[in-house]
């Protein structure tokens, strides 16, 4: 067997277990399989890409074993973060993912032209190495943007920033951008061809920023997604540039990830693609006259515990108030007392619950809380209305009713939660303002809901001390 | 400049198209591998369970840094000029930081989810 089939075969291989690698994530029993089967198929692929070059007379061992040290040192320390901090290391991986993709983009552009290499630059190449370098950049910037927002960095603006024209002039940079791309595709050996080129990239960092200013956190699930893809697609056009199958693939299952979860986010929020990227959530918090009238019941957490004790189902909602506080473990204590008194817990998931897809299940699985009584909304709402308490942590647009029954609400038609549907509702809620979306939760101001106002830690953790209490403990 | 006999010359000599391929630009065999990956991910992905859609992201995080791939070619090419190879081993450093920090997160990770009375207790 010739070297060259060696390495295909190798690939081959590599490009079966990553298919296997993402279809043993349909069930937490074999995920794990998954990825071991993930780790095999990267191994194989370095192993035959290595073959590959030392067949071809390939430099610079040590440089490049050099830089997987060096790439570890970074990796090891950044799969150590809390889980709460997962949304902004997917984030920054994604922005690794786009840089790496746009530099070698770049390094076989300037390659080809340095050599004058016509024959290596036919149009098809230069499209995929635009289109490489256009993605690669872009989710680089936008996802640096993206996790300065979910980590809270200073510098960058929490809250969408708008500005006039702002949809037209991140449009007309796309375009300016793609048409710079043509010219290259016509004379990719022009002397200006580099210049045009350095320009792609420049406008593709300045827009990646652009597309993320105008987004809030209660996007961030949707647009994470969407980096995702993008940063899948960009590894696709990089196997274009090097024909390479295994790049094409492996690319392929990664783009089309994030495009499903960037589906299931939309559908979740009743909000197309279109409306994600230009429409600047919740920019105008409108001035809640009537709502100052409305008063809120609070309660104790005496009288929370008392009821919750009388209950035999409790669902609780968790959000992203959930996620800052870092309740988990005391929600995980209150779960097992109500457990001890024969109580039946479910948690009810709203797939945009957090700041990214799946963001609420990983918490509450750290917390040790069994993935079976985690439930996805449609199937809980079923069961909403035999439910003695519904207990709402931290979270707040998605459980609001506006979203099935006021046309003006900017929310409207977002499928939510029905948590008005139980006997009683207690909410948590860290303070009186509005949510993210910056509406009033008519929720809170009905007969059978009562609010428990601080920190959903320190509040989850009373209510443990007080169902703890009564038992003697 | 350069003259494009030495880039016929050029083509033979990188590695990139004999680690890639078959020497020659296959496109439309690349469209077609494309198509039918897409769709077969599609497909795998609509199955994953919700549950783990955290997991999922890190993972073909981890997955998408097969980027790797291009990069070593990038940076061991024989010939190339310095600043080209930089640009190769950046890209390196990134991919594996990717593939480390994914593959053990999503580990992790998975290793909570438990079972109802599950063995982990």
């Amino acid at each position: 067997m010739s070297a060259e089939n060696l390495v295909q075969l190798l690939y081959l291989i590599s490009t079966a277990l990553f298919i296997m690698s993402l279809k043993w994530m349909s069930d937490p029993a074999t995920a794990r399989k998954g990825v071991f089967s993930g780790v095999a198929a990267m191994l194989l692929a370095v192993a035959g890409t290595l073959a590959g070059v030392a067949t071809t007379g390939g430099t610079h061992y040590w440089w490049i074993l050099g830089a997987f040290a060096i790439g570890s040192a970074i990796g090891y320390p950044l799969a150590q973060v809390p889980l709460t901090a997962v949304p902004q290391r997917t984030a920054l991986s994604h922005a690794f993912g786009g840089l790496a993709a746009g530099l070698v983009g770049t390094a076989k552009y300037f390659l080809y032209f340095g050599r004058g290499d016509a024959l290596s630059l036919t149009p098809f190449i230069v499209v995929a190495l635009v289109a490489e370098i256009l993605l690669g950049f872009l989710t680089f910037t936008g996802s640096l943007m993206a996790a300065g927002k979910l980590q809270e960095v200073k510098w960058i603006p929490q809250r969408p920033v708008t500005y006039p024209l702002q949809n037209v002039s991140n449009i007309g940079m796309l375009i300016v951008a793609i048409g710079m791309g043509t010219a290259l595709v016509m004379n990719p050996l022009a002397a200006w061809a580099p210049y045009a080129f350095l320009g792609v990239i420049l406008l593709s960092l300045a827009f990646g920023v652009l597309m993320i200013l105008p987004i809030g956190g209660a996007d961030m699930p949707t647009v994470i997604s969407i980096l995702n893809a993008y940063a899948g697609l960009s590894a696709v056009a990089m196997g274009f540039v090097l024909n390479n199958k295994l790049l094409i693939t492996a690319g392929a299952l990664d783009g089309s990830s994030g495009l499903i979860l960037s589906i299931i986010m939309c559908k979740a929020m009743n909000r197309s693609f279109a409306n994600v990227l230009f429409g600047a959530f919740g920019q105008a918090p409108q001035a809640t006259e009537a709502g100052e009238s409305k008063a809120y019941k609070s309660d104790t957490t005496e009288s929370a515990a008392q009821v919750l004790e009388q209950a035999s189902l409790v669902v609780i909602v968790p959000g992203y108030g959930m996620a800052v506080a870092q309740a988990q473990h005391k929600v995980r204590e209150l779960y097992d007392l109500l457990k001890k008194r024969g109580i039946t817990v479910k948690f009810a998931i709203h797939p945009v619950a957090g700041r990214m897809p799946g963001h609420m299940n990983v918490l509450l699985a750290e917390a040790e809380i069994p993935y079976d009584d985690l439930v996805e909304m449609d199937v809980i709402n079923g069961d909403m209305p035999q439910a003695d308490v519904a207990l709402i942590i931290g979270a707040n647009d998605v459980v609001n009713p506006a979203a099935r029954s006021d046309k003006n609400s900017p929310i409207f038609g977002m499928p939510i939660i029905d948590a008005d549907k139980a006997k009683t509702v207690y909410a948590i809620k860290r303070s009186k303002n509005p949510g993210f979306a910056g509406i009033d939760n008519e929720l809170y101001f009905l007969d059978k809901t009562f609010m428990l106002f601080g920190d959903a830690k320190s509040v989850v953790g009373e209510l443990a001390k007080q169902l703890a209490g009564d038992n003697g403990h | 400049m350069h003259l494009s006999e030495n880039a016929a010359a050029a083509i033979q000599a990188d590695p990139s198209h004999a680690a890639g391929g078959h020497g020659q630009l296959d496109f439309m065999g690349a469209l077609f591998v494309f198509m039918l990956a897409s769709f077969i991910g599609v497909m795998v992905i609509q199955r994953v369970s919700r549950l783990l859609h955290t997991p999922l992201m890190s993972l073909t995080n981890a997955i998408s840094a097969i980027a790797v791939v291009g990069a070593i070619i990038v940076s061991a090419g024989k010939d190339y000029p310095p600043y080209i190879m930089a640009l190769g081993l950046v890209a390196i450093i990134c991919s594996t930081t990717n593939i480390v920090s994914g593959f053990l997160i999503t580990d992790r990770m998975l290793k909570m989810f438990k079972k109802q009375g599950g063995a982990g207790k």
